[in-house]
C-alpha cells in the first residue's frame, strides 16, 4: 500500500474542500473495498478523506419515500423498520451481500462506488483496460464466469458486484451529490456507465464529487418486493445472477406496477426495462414472465465461461416474479 | 492516536496505512485476533467495535480512534472464560483454533444483532421485530467466518448452548458417536 | 504421506532383524487394544482454554526483540528470465533494511525434496532465488525487509521487474498425449495388471466406461504460512507452522550447510495444514534475509502468497471402466488416468490407490501417468489421490448399479473381496459391510427412492447418494518418544509431533496415560519442538499410530528401568517386564493385582526425582504383512433447485471403520472436518489456473470458495470402533478418510435428485441447468 494522508471530514462541504485541495484524493467509507484495492496497489490515492462521519440518517420523507445518508451502514439500512416494510427488496439485497461484518462496516456511498471483482482487474500481472486503458482485456479469453452478458463491450466485460445497487436500480433511486460548485441529483439508473471503450470511467460522478445521500421515491408496489441472489455457495459469495423485483397484480390478474433489475450480468446494475415494458398489463402468469425475460435477455451475449447465465437469468426472473405472485417473501 | 481496547486506553504513533488488525497484532501484541486473509474474506480478524462485529483487516486504525474495541482477549481470560468460550471447548467448536477467536467474537456480535432485531438473508418475515435464531439463521449469520478445519457443527452447537437459558457449562454434551 | 517409500524400504531392510524368525503377522496384539479407562473418553481439548482465549501463539505471533518484517514479490510469468531488475526505489523507500534478489541472495544449496531425500521436507527441489531463471508464475523473485509490514509491502511493490518470457508447458490437454508413467507411485507399482481387463470389460454383460475430471484445489488453511526466524551465530531458530519439525530442521540445515543440531524448529500450534505446511521458499528466504540483516525476521505469506508460492492438489483426468456379470460381480475393473506434476517434485496424486483394494474382480488394469507442467509444485492435500480417486471410482460404481438395476449398497456387498484383491494380502481389519449396514440404518437408506428426479419439494429436487470412503493405514518409521516419570506421580511424554487441530495434545496424553496407568490429568504431552525426541511427520494420517508405537516402546524401557530400580524390597521383586502391567499409577503383577507398587513409591525409595526412558518405535512391519486400510460409507441427502441448479446438502451420515477411536469428541471433529472439505471438493472448490499464463486467478478466499457455515449441514458420524489387532492400540489414523467418498456421494445424490450425472468437479449450478 502506498503511503497517504488521512483527514476526516465533518460535513459534506469540508469533504469536498479537502478532496479538492489535493489531487489524487479518494473518499473513504468503511474501507472494505478501497483498503483492499490499495493493498493490491490497484488504487493508489495520495490522500484519503474519511466521510464516515457524514450523515447516516435514514429518514422517512413526507411523500412516503426514504432518504438515506451516504454514511449509513449497510446493516443499518437493512435493519431499518421503514426500509423493511416499504422496500423489502432493498433490505434483502443488502442482506444477501458480503458478510455481517462487512455490512457493519460498509457505507451506502461506498457500496455504490465499489469496483468490479473481475479477477484480472485485481491482478496487476494481467492486462486490464479498466486499470490501464488500452492495455487489453484478459477476461474475454480467460475466466469470465462472473462477467457480463448484457451491455458489455470488447474493451471490458466486467460486472458491477453490488447487490444493494440492484435494488436501487429497480426502485428508481435518486443519488444526491455535492461538488465544489454545489449539489445536484442524478437518477440512479444513470449513475453507473456501461464500459464502451472507456471502462475506466465507471460512473457519472466527478472525481471531486461526493455522494451525500440516496433517496428512494415512494412506490407502493415495493411493499411486495424481493431480491433473489444466485451464487456459487450458499452465502458470502458474489452474485452469478440476481433479481430485484416488485410486483403489483391488479384485481383482474394482470400486472400493474412492476419493477425489475438484474445483478451480476452487466457493468452496471441492470434495470430490466424491456421486461417491464413487456409485462405491463400482461396476465401475471409464468408464460408472461418467461416472455418478458426472453425480451430482456434477447441481446445477451455469452462468453464461454458465462453463457449459462443467460438461461439462468431468465429462469431466475420467472421464478422470482412467480414467487411474488404466490406471496412468497424470498 | 488514542485507542480504547478492552477498556484500556493506549496511545500509539501510527502510519496511516496500519490496519486495526496490524495495530492489535504487531504493535500491541494482542495476537488473539487472527489474520487469515487480509482481504475481508474469512472473518478470522473479527473484533467488536462498540459491540458490533467488523473485520479488523480492512479497517484502517486511524478510523477507529477513541471508539471502544473489544478483542478476544477482552472477552475472557483462560482462567475466567466467557460462557461462549466455555461452550466452544465443551462442544469442540474448533480444531486448529486459528479461526476460533474470530468465530467467538463474531458470535457475540451476532447475538447482539439478533437481539436488536437485525434480520438476515434467511429471515422469512422482515416485518417481525424479533428474530428466532434457528439453525439456518445461525448458519447464515455465522457465514462470514470461515473454518477450514470443519468445526462448523461444534461452533453452531456451542452458540446454541451459550444462548440456552441454562448456563453453558451445564449444557449436556451431545451424544456424538456410536 | 511423505516418506512412505522410505517407510517401506526401512521395513524391508529391518524386518528380518527386528523380528528374528517371527513373521510380523505372528506378533501379538498390543495388550492395550481393548483398554477403555482413558482411551475412548470424550475428553475436551487440553489446549482449549488457550485457543478460545486467543492465547495460543502461532508462528507469526512470536515476539522477538529487534524483529523486522519481510514481504515477497512474485514472478508474473511462468517461464523465462528476469531481464530488468530495478530495486533502487525499493531500497530508498522508508524503513527498508534489505532488498534481496537473486543478485545478492547468499549462495544456498537446493532444499532436499520430500519423498526423495530422507532429510527432505521441501515440496520442490528447485534452488531458491539463486539465478534469474523463472520456473513458475508466482515464484518469489524478490524479498524486502523493513521496519514494519506496511513498509516492506510498499517497498516490494516498487521493485521494477521485466521478464524475457519463454514458452511454457501450461495446458493439460496439450500435454496429455505426452503423459508418461512415473517409475513408481509412492513406492507402489505404477501399473497393476491382472488378466485382460480391457477384454473382460468389453465382453461383460453390464458395462460402464467413463471419464471423470477433477480440478486443482488449494488447502486454504485459515492460518497463512509464516515463519519468525532468528540467527545466533551459526545457529538458526525457526518459529514455524509446520507438519514436520524434524524434516524442516534437516532441510534447513542442508540448505545453509550447517549441522542439524544448529537448527531448532518450534511449532507448538499450527492453524491448519492439510498437507500444505511443508518447507517452501519462504522458509529459506526468511532465514537468508535474517542472516543478511542480522536481525530476527518475520515472513508471513499474504493469502495471495500462499496461492502463488505454495502448491495445492493437482488436476486429474481419470477413466473408470467396469464390466459386470449378471450376478453383480466384476469381470474387469479399469482405473487409469493422468495427473499434472512438475519436474521438481514427487507428488503423483495417487488417485489409482483405492481401486487396488476396494473391490473383487476377475481382472484389473490400474495405472496412472503424469504430465509435467510449469507451475508451482503440486503437493499433498488431504487424502491425496484417495479423495479424488474415490470420486471417479465410486461414481462409476453408482453408474454400474444403475445400469444393472441394483441398489448401490447391495452391489458393493457383492463386490466385497475376501483378501486384498491386488496384493493378495489378508486385510488386517476391514468391516466395510458392517459400516454400510450401520450407516444405512442410521440414514434410512431403505426408504430411498432409486428413481432419479422422483422426489420434490416445491422447486427443490431431493436426492440421496452413497459412496465408499477408504484411506490407507500408515505408520512412519523413525519416531522416538521420551517418558519423564516424576516422583510426584506425573509423567511428561515428549515427541516432536504436531498439533494442527487433530487433537494431538489431548489424544496423545490420553493414550500415554492409558499406557502408563496414570490418570490423564497427570500426563502432559510435549510436542512441536525439534529439541524433543524425533517426531515423524504429520501426514498420511499416520501420526497417532507413529506416536503410539514410540510411546509403547519407551514405556517398555521404562518398565525395565522401574523393575530394576524397585529391587528386592518391592512387591514387584523378581518379576519380569512381561509379567507386569501399568495400573493405578504404578506397576502390578498381571496375575495378582494385589502385588503392586506405585511409581512414586519406587522412585522415592530409590531417592530419584525422575526416571527418564527413551526409545524408538519399531519399524512398521504390520503394513508389509497385511493390507491395512480404513473404510467407511458416506450417505448424502441434498436438494437441487430445479430452476437455478443450486445444490444444498441437507443431511449426512458417515459410518466408518477406522480401528478404535481414542477420543470420540475430537475424532468426530476430524471426520466432520474431512467431510466438510469434501463438500467443498464436490460443490464449490476449484483453483483457477489460467493456461495462457500459468497464473492462478483466484488467489483469495473471496474467490476460492471453501464451504461456509450455511453450506454445512449437521453431520452425523458413527464408527464401528473395532480394534485392528495389528496396529498399536488397535487404532487407525482418521485425519483423511473423512474427505474420501464425499465427492462421489454428492455426485450420486445429485444424480438421484436430477437424473444428471456430473463427471467433472466441482458440481456447480451451471452443470445442472
Ligand atoms: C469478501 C467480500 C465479499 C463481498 N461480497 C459482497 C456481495 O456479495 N455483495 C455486495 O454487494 N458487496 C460485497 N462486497 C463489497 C462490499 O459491499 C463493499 O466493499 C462495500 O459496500 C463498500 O463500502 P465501503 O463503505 O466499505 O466503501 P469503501 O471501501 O470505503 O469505498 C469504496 C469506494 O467508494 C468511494 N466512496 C466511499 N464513500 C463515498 C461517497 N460518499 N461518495 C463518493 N465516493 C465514495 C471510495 O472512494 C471508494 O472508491 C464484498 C466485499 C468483500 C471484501
Ligand atoms: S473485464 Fe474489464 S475489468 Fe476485467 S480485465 Fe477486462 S477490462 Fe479489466
Ligand atoms: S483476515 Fe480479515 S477477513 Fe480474513
Ligand atoms: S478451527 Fe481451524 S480453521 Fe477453524
Amino acid at each position: 500500500m502506498n503511503p497517504f494522508d488521512y483527514a476526516r471530514a465533518a460535513d459534506p462541504a469540508e469533504a469536498v474542500r479537502l478532496a479538492g485541495a489535493r489531487p489524487n484524493t479518494k473518499f473513504l467509507g468503511g474501507g472494505t473495498n478501497l483498503v483492499d484495492l490499495m493493498r493490491e496497489t490497484i488504487e493508489t490515492p495520495d490522500s484519503l478523506v474519511d466521510v464516515t462521519g457524514l450523515s447516516r440518517r435514514i429518514e422517512v420523507l413526507a411523500d412516503g419515500g426514504i432518504l438515506i445518508g451516504a454514511a449509513a451502514r449497510n446493516t443499518a439500512v437493512a435493519a431499518d423498520p421503514a426500509v423493511r416494510k416499504r422496500f423489502p427488496m432493498l433490505a434483502r439485497a443488502i442482506l444477501a451481500g458480503a458478510s455481517a461484518q462487512i455490512r457493519n462496516m460498509a457505507t451506502v456511498g461506498g457500496n455504490i462506488m465499489q469496483r468490479t471483482r473481475c479477477c484480472y482487474f485485481y491482478d496487476d500481472a494481467a492486462r486490464c483496460n479498466k486499470r490501464v486503458p488500452g492495455a487489453g482485456c484478459d477476461a474475454v479469453g480467460g475466466f469470465n464466469r462472473m462477467h457480463a452478458i448484457l451491455g458489455a463491450s470488447p474493451a471490458c466485460v466486467a460486472t458491477h458486484p453490488s447487490d444493494l445497487c440492484v435494488a436501487l436500480a429497480a426502485l428508481d433511486a435518486v443519488v444526491h451529490v455535492e461538488g465544489p460548485t454545489g449539489g445536484r441529483t442524478l437518477r440512479f439508473i444513470d449513475f453507473h456507465r456501461l464500459p464502451g471503450d472507456r471502462p475506466d470511467i465507471e460512473t457519472a460522478l466527478a472525481a471531486d464529487e461526493l455522494i451525500t445521500a440516496v433517496e428512494l421515491p415512494p412506490l407502493s408496489a415495493a411493499a411486495r418486493s424481493t431480491y433473489r441472489k444466485v451464487r456459487d455457495r450458499s452465502s458470502y459469495a458474489f452474485a452469478l445472477v440476481s433479481v430485484a423485483a416488485a410486483l403489483d397484480v391488479a384485481a383482474d390478474g394482470t400486472v400493474g406496477t412492476v419493477r425489475l433489475a438484474l445483478g451480476g450480468v452487466a457493468h452496471k446494475p441492470w434495470r430490466a426495462a424491456k421486461a417491464e415494458a413487456a409485462l405491463h398489463g400482461a396476465p401475471a402468469t409464468e408464460a408472461s414472465f418467461r416472455a418478458a425475460a426472453e425480451a430482456e435477455l434477447m441481446d445477451a451475449v455469452g462468453l464461454p465461461g458465462n453463457a449459462f447465465k443467460i438461461e439462468l437469468a431468465k429462469r431466475t426472473i420467472v421464478a422470482t416474479l412467480a414467487g411474488l405472485v404466490r406471496g412468497e417473501r424470498s | 492516536m488514542r485507542f480504547i481496547i478492552n477498556g484500556q486506553s493506549v496511545e500509539r504513533a501510527l502510519d496511516a496505512r496500519t490496519s486495526l488488525l496490524d495495530l492489535l497484532r504487531d504493535h500491541l501484541h494482542l495476537t488473539g485476533t487472527k489474520k487469515g486473509c487480509n482481504q475481508g474474506a474469512c472473518g478470522a480478524c473479527t473484533v467488536l467495535v462498540e459491540g458490533e462485529r467488523i473485520n479488523a483487516c480492512l479497517a484502517l486504525a486511524v478510523q477507529y480512534q477513541e471508539r471502544p474495541i473489544t478483542t478476544i482477549e477482552g472477552l475472557g481470560e483462560e482462567v475466567a472464560l466467557h460462557p461462549l468460550q466455555r461452550a466452544f471447548i465443551e462442544h469442540d467448536g474448533f480444531q486448529c483454533g486459528y479461526c476460533t477467536p474470530g468465530q467467538i467474537c463474531s458470535a457475540v456480535g451476532m447475538m447482539a444483532e439478533a437481539g436488536r432485531g437485525v434480520p438476515s438473508a434467511v429471515t422469512a418475515d422482515l416485518d417481525g421485530d424479533s428474530v428466532d435464531l434457528t439453525h439456518d439463521e445461525l448458519r447464515e449469520r455465522m457465514s462470514g467466518n470461515l473454518c477450514r478445519c470443519g468445526a462448523h457443527n461444534g461452533i453452531i452447537e456451542a452458540i446454541q448452548a451459550a444462548m440456552a437459558p441454562a448456563p453453558a457449562q451445564a449444557a449436556p454434551v451431545k451424544e456424538d458417536a456410536r | 504421506m511423505s516418506l512412505i517409500r522410505d517407510a517401506i524400504d526401512a521395513v524391508r531392510r529391518l524386518v528380518p532383524e527386528a523380528l528374528p524368525g517371527a513373521l510380523p503377522s505372528e506378533a501379538p496384539p498390543d495388550p492395550l487394544i481393548d483398554a477403555r479407562r482413558v482411551i475412548g473418553t470424550p475428553l475436551s481439548r487440553v489446549d482449549g482454554p488457550l485457543k478460545v482465549a486467543g492465547k495460543a501463539r502461532f508462528a507469526a505471533e512470536v515476539p522477538l526483540d529487534g524483529l523486522v518484517y519481510a514481504a515477497l514479490r512474485y514472478s508474473a510469468v511462468a517461464r523465462g528470465r528476469i531481464a530488468v531488475l530495478d530495486t533502487a526505489a525499493a531500497e530508498a523507500a522508508p524503513g527498508v533494511l534489505l532488498v534481496m534478489t537473486h543478485r545478492n541472495a547468499p549462495r544456498l544449496s537446493p532444499p532436499p525434496l520430500m519423498m526423495a531425500d530422507p532429510r527432505g521436507a521441501a515440496a520442490s527441489s528447485l534452488p531458491v532465488m539463486q539465478d534469474a531463471t523463472i520456473r513458475w508464475n508466482g515464484e518469489p523473485v524478490a524479498l524486502v525487509v523493513a521496519a514494519t509490514q506496511e513498509q516492506a509491502e510498499h517497498a516490494a511493490s516498487l521493485i521494477r521487474i521485466d521478464y524475457e518470457a519463454e514458452a511454457a508447458a501450461l495446458s493439460f490437454d496439450a500435454a496429455k498425449p505426452h503423459a508418461a508413467p512415473p517409475g513408481d507411485i509412492l513406492g507402489e507399482p505404477t501399473t497393476i495388471k491382472v488378466g485382460d481387463a480391457e477384454a473382460a470389460v468389453a465382453g461383460a454383460a453390464f458395462r460402464v466406461d467413463r471419464i471423470y475430471r477433477t480440478p486443482r484445489h488449494n488447502h486454504c488453511a485459515i492460518e497463512p504460512h509464516a515463519v519468525t526466524v532468528a540467527w545466533e551465530g551459526d545457529s538458526l531458530t525457526i518459529h514455524d507452522a509446520t507438519q514436520m519439525v524434524h524434516l524442516t530442521r534437516s532441510t534447513m540445515a542442508a540448505v545453509f550447510g550447517i549441522a542439524e543440531e544448529q537448527v531448532r524448529v518450534l511449532s507448538p500450534f499450527v492453524g491448519g495444514g492439510f498437507g500444505n505446511k511443508a518447507v517452501w521458499n519462504h522458509h529459506v528466504l526468511a532465514a537468508a534475509a535474517a542472516r543478511m540483516v542480522n536481525r530476527p525476521v518475520r515472513l508471513a505469506l499474504s493469502r495471495e502468497g500462499v496461492f502463488r508460492a505454495t502448491g495445492g492438489r493437482t488436476l486429474t483426468e481419470q477413466r473408470v471402466a467396469l464390466g459386470a456379470k449378471a450376478d453383480g460381480t466384476l469381470a474387469g475393473l479399469i482405473h487409469s488416468g493422468v495427473t499434472g506434476i512438475t519436474s521438481h517434485n514427487q507428488c503423483p496424486e495417487q488417485f489409482s490407490f483405492p481401486a487396488r483394494h476396494l473391490y473383487a474382480a476377475d481382472s484389473f488394469l490400474i495405472t496412472q501417468s503424469a504430465v509435467e507442467l510449469d507451475m508451482v509444485a503440486n503437493t499433498f492435500m488431504r487424502a491425496p489421490g484417495e479423495s479424488i480417486g474415490t470420486f471417479a471410482l465410486e461414481s462409476a460404481i453408482d453408474e454400474l448399479a444403475e445400469t444393472m438395476g441394483l441398489d448401490p449398497v447391495e452391489l458393493r456387498r457383492r463386490l466385497e473381496p475376501e483378501r486384498d484383491p491386488t496384493s493378495g494380502l489378508a486385510f488386517s481389519s476391514r468391516h466395510l459391510v458392517e459400516a454400510y449396514r450401520r450407516g444405512a440404518e442410521r440414514f434410512g437408506w431403505d426408504r430411498r427412492n432409486p428413481t432419479p428426479r422422483a422426489r420434490r419439494d416445491g422447486d427443490w429436487l431431493i436426492g440421496q447418494g452413497v459412496a465408499t470412503a477408504t484411506y490407507p493405514y500408515y505408520r512412519m518409521p523413525g519416531g522416538e518418544a521420551r517418558i519423564r516419570l516424576r516422583a510426584d506421580g506425573h509423567a511428561v511424554v515428549q515427541m516432536a509431533a504436531h498439533e494442527m487441530g487433530m487433537g494431538t495434545a489431548t489424544v496423545q496424553a490420553q493414550q500415554a496415560a492409558e499406557r502408563l496407568g496414570l490418570p490423564v490429568e497427570r500426563v502432559t504431552f510435549e510436542y512441536g519442538d525439534s529439541a524433543l525426541p524425533r517426531g515423524t511427520l504429520a501426514g498420511g494420517s499416520s501420526q497417532s499410530a507413529s506416536i503410539a508405537a514410540a510411546v509403547a516402546a519407551a514405556q517398555a524401557v521404562l518398565v525395565e528401568q522401574l523393575l530394576r530400580l524397585a529391587g528386592n524390597d518391592s512387591p514387584l521383586a523378581g518379576l519380569k517386564p512381561a509379567e507386569v502391567e501399568a495400573r493405578d499409577g504404578g506397576l502390578c503383577y498381571r496375575d495378582d493385582p494385589r502385588r503392586c507398587e506405585s511409581y512414586a513409591s519406587i522412585l522415592r525409595r530409590a531417592g530419584q526425582d525422575e526416571l527418564v526412558a527413551e526409545a524408538a518405535a519399531p519399524p512398521p512391519a504390520e503394513t508389509q504383512a497385511y493390507s491395512m486400510h480404513s473404510y467407511g460409507a458416506q450417505f448424502c441427502e441434498l436438494r437441487v433447485n430445479a430452476v437455478t441448479g443450486e445444490t444444498r446438502v441437507t443431511r449426512w451420515v458417515g459410518s466408518f471403520n477406522t480401528g478404535r477411536i481414542l477420543n470420540p469428541k475430537t475424532a468426530a471433529s476430524q471426520f466432520r472436518g474431512g467431510i466438510i472439505m469434501g463438500l467443498g471438493l464436490a460443490l464449490t472448490e476449484e483453483t483457477l489456473f489460467d493456461e495462457r499464463t500459468g497464473r492462478i486467478m483466484n488467489p483469495s478466499l473471496a474467490d476460492y470458495h471453501v464451504p461456509v457455515h450455511l453450506d454445512v449441514p449437521e453431520i452425523d458420524v458413527i464408527w464401528n470402533d473395532i480394534p485392528d489387532p495389528h496396529s498399536p492400540l488397535g487404532l487407525h489414523g482418521i485425519g483423511e478418510i473423512g474427505i474420501t467418498g464425499v465427492g462421489a456421494a454428492v455426485a450420486n445424490a445429485v444424480h438421484n435428485a436430477t437424473g444428471i450425472r456430473v463427471r467433472e468437479l466441482p458440481i456447480t449450478l451451471d452443470k445442472l441447468l
